[in-house]
């Protein structure tokens, strides 16, 4: 369960990134793809090369979502409920843990690669939390 | 038979020869504890774990985990013979620790994050895939010998 002092380390750490979660987005996603290869099959319709616009696009839009957790912790499950919908109904990237789990670690090893010595144990373990809190939600609705 | 291309080993040794075993060991094990609290259940006897920093300052998780990170270099060592340098290993945390084997994949996410905040950008995403390849291959050789 996400305490207030995991909620605010969060919000802190986000806050740090300064205009650099775009390139954090599409770091997680290239990571992921070179990490665990079989998470490309999900984007057969994409250039998965370095470099690759939709894959910067895509990123961007994982980490606006995340952003908008962010902001509204309280109320995970309606701030990302559409978000739950695509996921289950269309998507369906399954199971729903394990693939968000590899994107979870991609997302953390590049936070870490930016903030280093800050990105310490006990930020570690509220964004930990927090992406699973993030995966829970998304994979409500799958059955 | 595992295939280690020239690149994976490079990596792999490079970035090892640059690990303070004992430092990233202990911060490890820490994390572990911290992140993953339910873990602590194999760590009744090493005293005070009740917070971050009593963990962090634990000399016996620092010192468990300069033994558990020793261990991994044995494995770089061998990095062809994974199973065969795991299986005494593989026997003891089953029969005698009774470690869910899902704990050294845990373990070994954990450890590709602390190199991550040591070497920043230089951990670039072919150094990660390569050590998680890695991790999840010593994972993988602990839960062997599991019965």
């Amino acid at each position: 369960m996400l305490t207030a002092e995991d909620k605010k380390l969060i919000q802190q750490i986000w806050g740090k990134l300064g205009g650099a979660e775009e390139e954090v987005g599409a770091d997680a996603l290239n990571r992921m793809f070179h990490s665990y290869p079989p998470t490309k099959t999900y984007f057969p319709h994409f250039d998965l090369s370095p470099g690759s616009d939709q894959v910067r696009g895509h990123g961007k839009k994982v980490v606006a979502a995340l952003s908008n957790a962010i902001k509204n912790m309280d109320n995970l499950s309606q701030a990302l409920s559409e978000l739950s919908n695509l996921h289950a109904y269309n998507l369906r990237v399954d199971p729903p843990c394990f693939s968000l789990q590899f994107l979870s670690q991609c997302l953390q090893v590049s936070l870490a690669t930016r903030l280093g010595k800050e990105y310490t144990p006990e930020v570690h373990s509220a964004v930990d939390k927090f992406m699973s809190a993030v995966a829970s939600v998304l994979a409500e609705k799958y059955r | 038979m595992v295939h280690w291309s020239a690149e994976e080993k490079q990596l792999i040794t490079s970035v090892w020869a640059k690990v303070n075993v004992e430092e990233c060991g202990a911060e490890a094990l820490a994390r572990l504890l911290i992140v993953y609290p339910w873990t602590q259940r194999f760590f009744s006897d090493f005293g005070n774990l009740s917070s971050p920093t009593a963990i962090i300052g634990n000399p016996k998780v620092r010192a468990h985990g300069k033994k558990v990170l020793t261990s991994f270099g044995e494995a770089i060592k061998n990095l062809d013979n994974l199973k065969g340098t795991y299986s005494k290993l593989s026997e003891l945390h089953c029969d005698k620790l009774h470690v869910d084997p899902e704990n050294f994949r845990l373990l070994g996410d954990i450890l590709v994050i602390v190199l991550a905040a040591h070497f920043t950008k230089d951990f670039t995403p072919a150094c990660q895939a390569t050590w998680q390849k890695l991790v999840g291959l010593v994972a993988h050789a602990l839960a062997r010998k599991y019965h």
